[in-house]
């Protein structure tokens, strides 16, 4: 995988300078189609999982105490119609994930937030800045560093119908909790006949950061995937951020969200109703016709950049964000594949039993007869993520590289 | 073995008298009595960091009599297991509590069912006290879709919702956090019940139970850890294991309390005392001194690591189920013949579910893909081969 490096500083440079790469409501026109929110109005419905409270039917009153930062406010109008969220609220990533789940806090009293440095310091990427004060502490939890606990206790607390979201501060840290992640979390649905179901959450920061070394730069979604009985989705915009962090805390299932420690401050519109994005489905970020490229979380964005590239030489590549890591949404990526016969997947785990490799294989099985060529496979390289700048940049996946697999793809 | 103590120590007169006063009531199965009677524990109780509860404890001739039932029924059902597993009707692993039954329903006299329990994979017995059926510990066990956990558990993972028991875990230690987790959702809720996480001496030296503590004692939990200390982790002595074996005093900060886990009254006093701190002043840790005469499971024979002398001692001195016939007899509770008749019936009921087992069917192949996500998400699973198995979850 290791082609040319060319423009590999230029393109490195011009994402990291863009705190607000802000991506406009367009995605809301390719609002999911299985989605669940039916919006009646200005009231805000929320859809009724299994038995969980209704909403409060005050949302500006709520609003009005919410810490939004940068957002441009525009509450003052209460028109029925709006169909279109043109009127909505700006917000970076991490706010919209203290934003969907402050909502899911008010909406459902058995919902709590446990993790290192959540409560009184407010969160060390700023997720749950101010809940603390507004929840309490029995509902936003400091714990002790202590990972195979809290999350065995976050566990067991679910296992009572309680519905805590953990917070790992670095999904590495949650190595130590596999144990209880695999088998607790996993299993116990299933090993007890379904007598319990664990609708937990756990969440936090994964991916290759800014010279964070090797330890704070850990993937972990490639050792979770085989774990029966969890689903897995990463979010990439503030949009998914907040309608996935409200799905996952609402589904029965233990729903491991990452999130992505270089993508929280990106600057998003985000509607002002109240919306869920489906766990298991797809994201169409551009429509196309000669290449698939699967990406999700961070390197969404260098796929974007190569394709602006790759739209100058004439190539019309779709890109769609898979969000949902386990299961994979093979309905949305197998009528793509129908149509483009070409596949490539850029992601940023490593080339040894990462996501990308799954997703070849699950691919290769269901769509073999629609591929025109062997689908190719863009990871980071299989070494731990390296502390100095340059080398760190040669295990990720650059956009230079993409451009470059595209050409060979579609050759 | 227990009548010929009792005629050597009770008078002879007692005995002259036994045929006039069961001539009188009728056939009494199990006494309905429940005028209070105290007894001693064997043994005071060792206390760390806190007033140990008194040694008297009261009790009455119903509840006398239900212990020695539910004990020989455990101690019956522990046995066939072992048989049923040597005629390979139960694979895998089996892990048997005979000899440690006092734990179990001493327990349950103490507390209520919404108290939670949780514990490691010696469950079994833990199981029926919370009000398991036999036919769902056999079914279970032998894999059946009778079993409590339909048959996808097996030994080490059974389960009862309804009456607060956590199950039933494989992994040594695991359980221990899960249990802080019910105590804190028992605190969340206001519920005022608290959770006893069970855990044996092996598991006494995993790091994330002092995690647990420490988190437990922090948030002030209602959450009481039991070591069920039967002195060898597996095949290792807890000398040889741990530097301090007081496991009660491991806590700390946090009190404990060492009880004799062969007296059943023992660990329903102690618990009672637990329960009452617990909602109090945050969590406690409670070590049974108990002894299992099987071997950690049905492939380690037991004898490797200790003596039959020693095995053999233990039962006759400290036997659970004879201490409690010992006390119905010389308080004159029941006689001989009648708890004989309990164990023949207790006997026959293993039986007749054991065939009742044995019979129930196998769990259908589509519920291989059940269960693994909870109901509502529609999705479509494969198999490995990802096209001919293929169910939608229901």
């Amino acid at each position: 995988m290791a082609t040319g490096f060319h423009g590999v500083g230029a393109a490195v440079a011009a994402l990291s300078s863009s705190p607000s790469n802000s991506f406009d409501s367009k995605k809301l026109l390719c609002s999911p189609r299985r989605s669940f929110p039916v919006r009646k109005g200005a009231s805000f419905v929320v859809d009724r999982s299994d038995g969980s409270v209704n909403l409060d039917n005050n949302p500006k009153a709520r609003r009005a105490q919410q810490l939004i930062v940068n957002a441009v406010a525009n509450k003052a109008d209460s028109s029925p119609a709006s169909s279109s969220s043109k009127p909505g609220h700006e917000l970076l990533l991490f706010e919209a994930l203290r934003e969907g789940l402050e909502e899911e806090m008010d909406r459902d009293p058995r919902v709590c937030v446990m993790g290192e440095d959540v409560g009184h310091y407010g969160g060390s990427y700023k997720v749950t800045r101010g809940l603390a004060e507004k929840f309490g502490d029995l509902r936003v939890l400091d714990t002790p560093i202590a990972e195979n606990s809290f999350t065995g206790m976050g566990i067991g607390a679910a296992m009572t119908g309680l519905r805590p979201v953990v917070e790992g501060m670095n999904m590495g840290f949650l190595l130590l909790a596999f144990n209880q992640i695999s088998n607790n979390c996993g299993m116990l649905h299933y090993t007890s006949g379904g007598q319990f179901t664990i609708p937990i959450v756990i969440r936090g920061p994964g991916g290759v950061g800014r010279q964070l070394g090797a330890e704070h730069s850990q993937r972990l979604e490639s050792y979770f995937q085989s774990i029966p009985g969890i689903q897995m989705v990463a979010c990439s915009t503030p949009y998914n951020a907040k309608g996935l962090m409200k799905a996952a805390i609402r589904s029965e299932n233990p729903v491991i969200l990452f999130e992505h420690v270089l993508l929280y401050n990106l600057k998003e519109r985000l509607p002002d109703e109240d919306y869920i994005c489906n766990l298991e489905e797809a994201e169409m970020v551009r429509p196309g016709e000669h290449v698939t490229i699967l990406t999700y979380s961070r390197m969404r964005y260098h796929v974007m950049q190569a394709a602006k590239t790759l739209v100058n030489k004439g190539y019309d590549p779709e890109v769609i964000d898979i969000r949902s890591l386990k299961p994979f949404d093979l309905h949305t990526i197998g009528n793509s594949v129908k149509k483009t016969h070409r596949v490539l997947i850029v992601e940023e785990c490593m080339r040894t039993g990462g996501i990308g490799a799954s997703l070849t294989a699950a691919i290769t099985e269901n769509f073999h007869d629609y591929l025109d060529a062997p689908i190719m496979c863009l990871s980071s390289q299989d070494v731990p993520t390296p502390y100095a700048g340059t080398l760190e940049e040669w295990t990720v996946v650059q956009p230079a590289q993409i451009v470059t697999a595209v050409e060979q793809l579609c050759k | 073995m227990a009548l010929s103590y009792l005629r050597s120590s009770s008078s002879r007169s007692v005995n002259l008298l036994k045929p006039l006063s069961s001539s009188l009531p009728l056939r009494r199965p199990i006494s309905t009595d429940t005028t209070p009677i105290t007894v001693e524990t064997s043994v005071p109780f060792t206390s760390h960091q806190c007033d140990a509860p008194s040694r008297s404890v009261e009790t009455n001739p119903k509840e006398l009599l239900t212990f020695f039932r539910d004990m020989a029924l455990m101690r019956r059902m522990e046995i066939a297991a072992d048989s049923l597993y040597k005629a390979k009707f139960i694979r895998g692993f089996c892990h048997l509590y005979d000899g440690q039954e006092a734990v179990a329903v001493g327990m349950e006299a103490a507390i209520t069912k919404k108290d939670c329990i949780i514990t490691a994979y010696r469950d079994h017995c833990t199981f029926i006290g919370r009000g398991g059926t036999l036919l769902e510990v056999f079914a279970e066990l032998m894999g059946r879709q009778a079993g409590c956990s339909k048959g996808k558990g097996g030994s080490m993972h059974f389960y009862k919702k309804d009456s607060n028991f956590y199950g039933g875990h494989g992994i040594v230690g695991a359980q221990v956090p899960l249990g802080c987790g019910l105590a804190f959702a028992q605190k969340y809720s206001k519920d005022e019940t608290v959770t006893f996480a069970l855990y044996g001496d092996g598991a006494a030296n995993q790091g994330q139970l002092f995690e647990a503590l420490n988190i437990s004692a922090l948030w002030d939990l209602p959450a009481i850890l039991v070591c069920e200390n039967n002195h060898y982790g597996m095949g290792t002595a807890e000398w040889r294991a741990a530097k301090s074996p007081a496991y009660y005093k491991r806590g700390d900060y946090v009190p404990g309390l060492k009880v004799d886990g062969m007296d059943a009254l023992a660990v329903k006093q102690a618990c009672k005392f637990a329960k009452e701190h617990a909602l109090k002043n945050g969590p406690i840790i409670l070590e049974m001194d108990t002894y299992r005469y099987h071997g950690h499971s049905m492939s380690d024979p037991g004898s490797t690591y200790r003596t039959r002398d020693e095995i053999s001692g233990v039962r006759q001195e400290r036997d659970p189920i004879e201490r409690i016939r010992k006390l119905i007899l010389s308080h004159d509770l029941a006689t001989e013949e009648e708890l004989k008749d309990i164990e023949k019936e207790v006997r026959k009921e293993v039986d007749d579910t054991i065939t009742q087992a044995k019979e129930s069917p196998m769990p259908e192949p589509s519920k291989l893909f059940t269960n693994v996500y909870a109901k509502g998400l529609g999705v479509e699973s494969f198999g490995a081969d990802r096209k001919e198995v293929r169910a939608t979850l229901p």
